[in-house]
């Protein structure tokens, strides 16, 4: 078992655990905090190294590194992991985001061991939910890591906290209720007549037993289940009352990994296993999550506190992730799975400047502040930074992600794809207009309240963790194409004929 | 050839830019400032090295016979979409970007130069350098795109420097607004330049330009003459990317961002928004020309926009207090005048002159229209004012920047020898063999070019002279240098034999003097110049009394026929008030107010059963007894 590769994604977190555990003091959580989320990073960067060695070396097989423990045989539930592309992608991109949270949350106050407890808690349940295959322990995972949430925002929040994460943690339950329902429903169809029913995820996709008609009823079930969690309209409402009472670390977390789990699991599950759902039921989510991509943009416009606008621009750009699977071919998939690169990335610059000034400025709302260039230049230019990449400048991460998605779009002929594709095309300016307003607002301009005169810029331990965040931004937009190929091999010919796809 | 020196000529102005955003605050301003001019030296040398190895080495690569080839130095894979589209980042050859290869580094080295006194002393020099690096890499990278992708790339990146330089001062509201309508604006353009690049890649598979252009009608053959709503595919995408042109070169009515603009300091004006930058939307459709050519009802969409600008932005332009709004208004009437010689040109007028005529007014006019600013700037730079109001007589204490100007003047006024009489003559000959109509237009519009050019001179030189508080002197020779070296340039540019160099599919053109359409032109400028010297040589009452002759349309060109205002409503009452805010209220009231409502309605339901739970056994009996009866009642009447 040990000898997997993937197992120490799940033992790392558990050892930092134990070490928390025996911590005295910050110094000693930070210590433990930085050091396990660096072996976390190191872990995932070599994982990304040698799979693109053994794919180079022609592996063709479609998850690596695969392994399977028996946990509870009377319901063949195993602990069965394995990794594609996207997978590895997301690995990475949520090893990146903890270190930086923990950089971001170093003078957490109070209790600052058990923070960091329940962060990495948190943690176990996204690193472990990437490497499953199996969708019992997959959604095993996906609850260990909504459940912390509910007392990291209650405890450590700020604002309205207590309403903020009881709402978020019981809209994110139901949709796991149907989710749940979903992946049952799934597992009595897993196999045709007379074989041993699974929860392998490779074994459900190469039996492809799940009769049409289930698959109109299991699909939307497991679509919505994941996709409230992905910010879908109408089951976004959570983020934004969620990230804005939360503490920077958990919104840059939450914003930027566990978002993706939404994302990540419509493809895994909803789409990969019941291609012909997906197929002729995606016209209704599309619409859905058109309407997301717009409505999001449209409403951050008008809002004043930066959290909000964030959130808001979250459910926009989570839209777009959405959308882009649904359109079920290479490019746009490929371009969704960049896009959860990019937002995770980017929303998780955002939400850790945005905390970094709130820190201290006290207060989120654009109209108490203007001018801060003048007195935090460094958070500014990395609050501008952020700025372009969330509004697709060529470079930085968005516009690589954004444009593989209309490319891939605009694919479909049809006068339904091209008008939402259109539509969605044109929230590149909603975000211009979103973003600019805020960095005109905050940023630039007169120095609105004169008590921030005395204001002090970035730390070097927040210069860390945006600095992180901004080369791996920029890294995503100026290499574009080593990640699409990574990401590409997954949607190569062979998986797409069992998706049954062009 | 080599791929180092082009290569090169992109990766100084990138690596100058890291060099300064990074590293610059820790540098003196005068060490970043040099090293930024010496960066642009070196590409400036570089890139002149470049064109005049592609124009005269008559090297096969770039030659065949007498016609000038496309060529293709390097080409990189970035990002590929599917096997055919892939967007590349390259570096093409060929005459129109060797053309811009020149007018690019010459007009930014100026800047550089001038900047070093202009800007002296202000706070951000650094950062001002790294802007201006970071723009003249991707306005190069613009022009040598080899497909549309690329240039699209570049296009965002202009934008956005153009974007930081507009907002430097970026204390002051104003030019913080400007900057974000420029971006908006533009950006609003590029959604149009997007869904274009869309349409037109989807139906050639290929994001290449030589594929394109080299085959049109063969990369067209498979839109099968689709249509929809009236007009064919291949028009909808050939005008959507013509918006995107509209917005970077401030066409109406997607103009408005580029007065504002202004705001910037005015070296950033005289390289982006009036040489380079804006003329990208005439060098994004001269490069698809030949796919243009297949599908001529955008064209004339061209022709239109073009003419119609044209007029309005010189009619505005008479009017305009502030100088800088005058030269970007006349900014806005030139870039219209390339448009419509690129709207006439046809392969059957002449052999495509238009298209010529188009690049031809676009180099000469990038070198005056940079004077003419630069000009300005040393003139706002003496009396700190950029209101024409705050001047007057100052040929006496400027004579440099007097002579300069008054250079300026006559070239973009269209007087022999100057350049712009060359390349504007070129233009109304094309105009008025595809159409006398538009030939008479664009003529009025060349004499009023010349009546706003002179008003503005002889207002800033003449008229009555203001008290100084401090004498006006002219500039120091980082300033001076770059004045009179576009000073001669605009003496003699319109002498080169452009049309054996750049024209449409690279065929040699022998330019032709049309007697009659140059005399007509010559004689209407002069019309223009001397009512411009009756009215404004010496101060007098003719202009009050031209105004209250016409109050009405005096007051709309003042208030640029209020676009702005339009503008305004559009985005603040429609779009903010009409459409955001019932969005986010609709929000947080409806759709949050539902699941508000559903948990309220769960903890209702809740306290509404909790008296079953008593804890009172008695009770919990009572209810047992009332179960069992109820119970036995039904089944004996269903057993029944």
């Amino acid at each position: 078992m040990f000898s997997n590769i993937l197992i120490y994604f799940v033992v790392i977190p558990l050892l930092m655990l134990g070490g928390l555990a025996l911590c005295r003091n910050i110094k000693q959580v930070r210590a433990v905090a930085v050091t396990g989320s660096l072996a976390l990073l190191g872990l995932s960067v070599y994982l990304l190294v040698d799979y693109l060695a053994q794919r180079a070396a022609g592996e063709t097989a479609q998850m690596l590194y695969t392994g399977t423990w028996s946990w509870f045989g009377p319901l063949n539930i195993n602990l069965a992991v394995g990794v594609d592309g996207i997978s590895v992608a997301m690995l990475l991109l949520s090893a990146i985001i903890l270190l930086t949270g923990s950089f971001a949350s170093w003078k957490i106050d109070p209790l600052p061991k058990d923070f960091f407890l329940w962060l990495i808690l948190l943690s176990t349940g996204v690193f472990g939910f990437f490497i499953s295959i199996d969708l019992f322990t997959m959604f095993m995972f996906y609850e260990v890591a909504l459940i912390p949430m509910y007392l990291l925002i209650g405890v450590w929040g700020s604002g309205n906290k207590n309403y903020s994460a009881m709402k978020l943690t019981l809209m994110l339950m139901g949709g796991s209720a149907f989710l749940m329902l979903g992946l049952i429903g799934i597992y009595y169809h897993s196999a045709p007549e007379g074989q041993p029913l699974t929860w392998n995820l490779l074994e459900i996709s190469r039996n492809a037993s799940i009769s049409t008609g289930w698959q109109y009823f299991l699909f939307p079930l497991t679509f919505v289940g994941f996709g409230v969690l992905g910010a879908m309209f109408p089951f976004h409402t959570w983020s934004p009352d969620g990230h804005a009472s939360a503490p920077t670390a958990v919104s840059m977390l939450h914003a930027g990994v566990l978002m993706k789990l939404g994302g990540y699991g419509c493809f895994r599950v909803a789409i990969y296993l019941m291609p012909q759902a997906a197929n002729d039921l995606a016209w209704i989510f599309l619409i859905l999550t058109g309407i997301s991509v717009v409505y999001g943009a449209f409403s951050a416009c008008v809002q004043t506190d930066l959290k909000y606008i964030n959130a808001y621009s979250s459910v926009s750009h989570c839209g777009l992730v959405l959308f882009a699977i649904l359109m079920l071919n290479t490019t746009a998939m490929t371009g969704a799975i960049m896009q959860m690169l990019s937002h995770g990335l980017m929303t998780a610059l955002f939400f850790a400047l945005i905390g970094m000034i709130y820190g201290r400025t006290h207060t989120r709302d654009i109209r108490l502040m203007g001018g801060l260039m003048k007195i935090m230049p460094f958070l500014a230019v990395c609050y501008v930074i952020a700025g372009m990449a969330s509004l697709g400048l060529p470079g930085l991460s968005g516009f690589v992600a954004e444009m593989t998605i209309f490319v891939g779009s605009f694919e479909h002929t049809d006068t339904f794809h091209r008008v939402f594709t259109i539509m969605a095309c044109c929230s590149i300016v909603i975000t211009a207009v979103y973003i600019l307003r805020v960095v005109g607002k905050l940023l630039f301009g007169p120095v609105y309240d004169e008590h921030h005169l005395t204001l002090t810029d970035a730390t070097w331990w927040e210069r860390t963790s945006t600095v992180t965040l901004i080369i791996s931004v920029a890294a995503i937009g100026c290499f574009p194409n080593f990640f699409a190929d990574l990401i590409k091999f997954t949607f190569s010919p062979a998986i797409f004929s069992v998706i049954g796809m062009n | 050839m080599d791929f180092v020196i082009p290569l090169l000529i992109l990766a100084i102005p990138l690596c100058m830019f890291l060099l300064l955003g990074i590293l610059g605050m820790k540098m003196s301003p005068k060490v970043a400032g040099t090293l930024g001019t010496l960066g642009m030296g070196t590409v400036f040398v570089l890139a002149y090295y470049t064109a005049f190895t592609y124009f005269f080495s008559g090297s096969a690569d770039f030659v065949n016979g007498t016609d000038r080839l496309q060529y293709i130095v390097f080409n990189v894979d970035w990002l590929a979409f599917t096997p055919e589209l892939v967007i590349r980042l390259g570096f093409l050859l060929d005459p129109i970007s060797a053309m811009m290869l020149i007018v690019i580094p010459t007009i930014s080295f100026m800047v550089h130069l001038y900047s070093l006194g202009y800007m002296h002393g202000e706070k951000g020099f650094q950062r001002y350098y790294a802007f201006l690096s970071l723009f003249s890499f991707s306005m190069l990278g613009l022009v040598v795109a080899t497909n549309i992708f690329q240039m699209y790339i570049f296009w965002e990146l202009v934008g956005a420097s153009s974007y930081l330089l507009i907002g430097f001062y970026y204390t002051r509201p104003a030019a913080v607004s400007a900057s974000k309508k420029a971006f908006i604006v533009t950006r609003f353009a590029d959604l149009g330049f997007l869904i274009g690049i869309l349409i037109l890649s989807f139906y050639t598979d290929t994001f290449n330009f030589i594929d394109m252009t080299s085959n049109p009608q063969g990369v067209l053959a498979s839109t099968g003459g689709a249509t929809f709503m009236g007009a064919s595919v291949l028009t909808w995408a050939l005008v959507l990317i013509y918006m995107g042109g509209m917005g970077k070169s401030a066409m109406m009515p997607l103009h408005i961002w580029l007065p504002d603009a202004m705001e910037g300091p005015t070296p950033v004006s005289a390289l982006i928004h009036a040489a380079t930058m804006v003329v990208a939307g005439v060098y994004l459709v001269a490069r698809m020309f030949p796919v243009y050519l297949v599908e001529t009802a955008a064209l004339e969409v061209v022709l239109v926009v073009g003419a119609i600008t044209a007029l309005y932005a010189a009619m505005v332009a008479c009017t305009q207090i502030d100088i800088k709004r005058v030269l970007a208004f006349s900014t806005i009437s030139q870039i219209a005048f390339m448009m419509v010689a690129l709207g006439v040109a046809r392969p059957d007028i002449h052999e495509g002159l238009g298209y010529m005529a188009s690049m031809f007014h676009l180099f000469t006019h990038a070198m005056f229209k940079a004077l003419l600013f630069m000009g300005a700037g040393a003139l706002i730079h003496a009396v700190h004012s950029n209101d024409y109001t705050a001047m007057g007589g100052l040929r006496k204490y400027m004579p440099i920047c007097h002579i300069t100007f008054l250079i300026g003047c006559l070239a973009i006024a269209g007087i022999p020898p100057f350049a712009g009489f060359w390349s504007k003559d070129e233009i109304l000959v094309a105009v008025y063999d595809y159409s006398t109509f538009w030939g008479v237009w664009m003529t009025f519009v060349a004499g009023l070019t010349a009546f706003y050019m002179f008003r503005l001179y002889y207002l800033i030189f003449w008229w009555n002279e203001p008290v100084y508080h401090h004498k006006p002197h002219d500039a120091p020779w980082t300033m001076s240098v770059p004045l009179i070296f576009l000073a001669a340039v605009s003496v003699v540019a319109g002498l080169i034999p452009f049309g054996k160099f750049v024209t449409w599919q690279g065929h040699e053109y022998i330019i032709h003097m049309n007697v009659t359409v140059a005399t007509i032109s010559v004689i209407v400028a002069l019309c223009g110049i001397l009512l411009a010297r009756t009215m404004y040589r010496k101060e007098n009452t003719l202009p009050a009394r031209v105004k209250a002759f016409w109050p009405w349309l005096h007051k709309a060109a003042l208030h640029r026929f209020y676009w702005d205002e339009l503008y305004l409503f559009i985005t603040h009452k429609i779009i903010f008030n009409g459409i955001c805010r019932p969005i986010a209220w609709f929000d947080r009231h409806i759709i949050d107010g539902s699941m508000d409502g559903l948990a309220y309605v769960t903890n209702k339901a809740s306290y509404a059963i909790r008296g079953f739970q008593s804890g009172n056994v008695q009770m919990y009996v009572w209810w047992y007894l009332i179960g069992v009866l109820l119970l036995g009642a039904i089944t004996t009447i269903c057993v029944l």
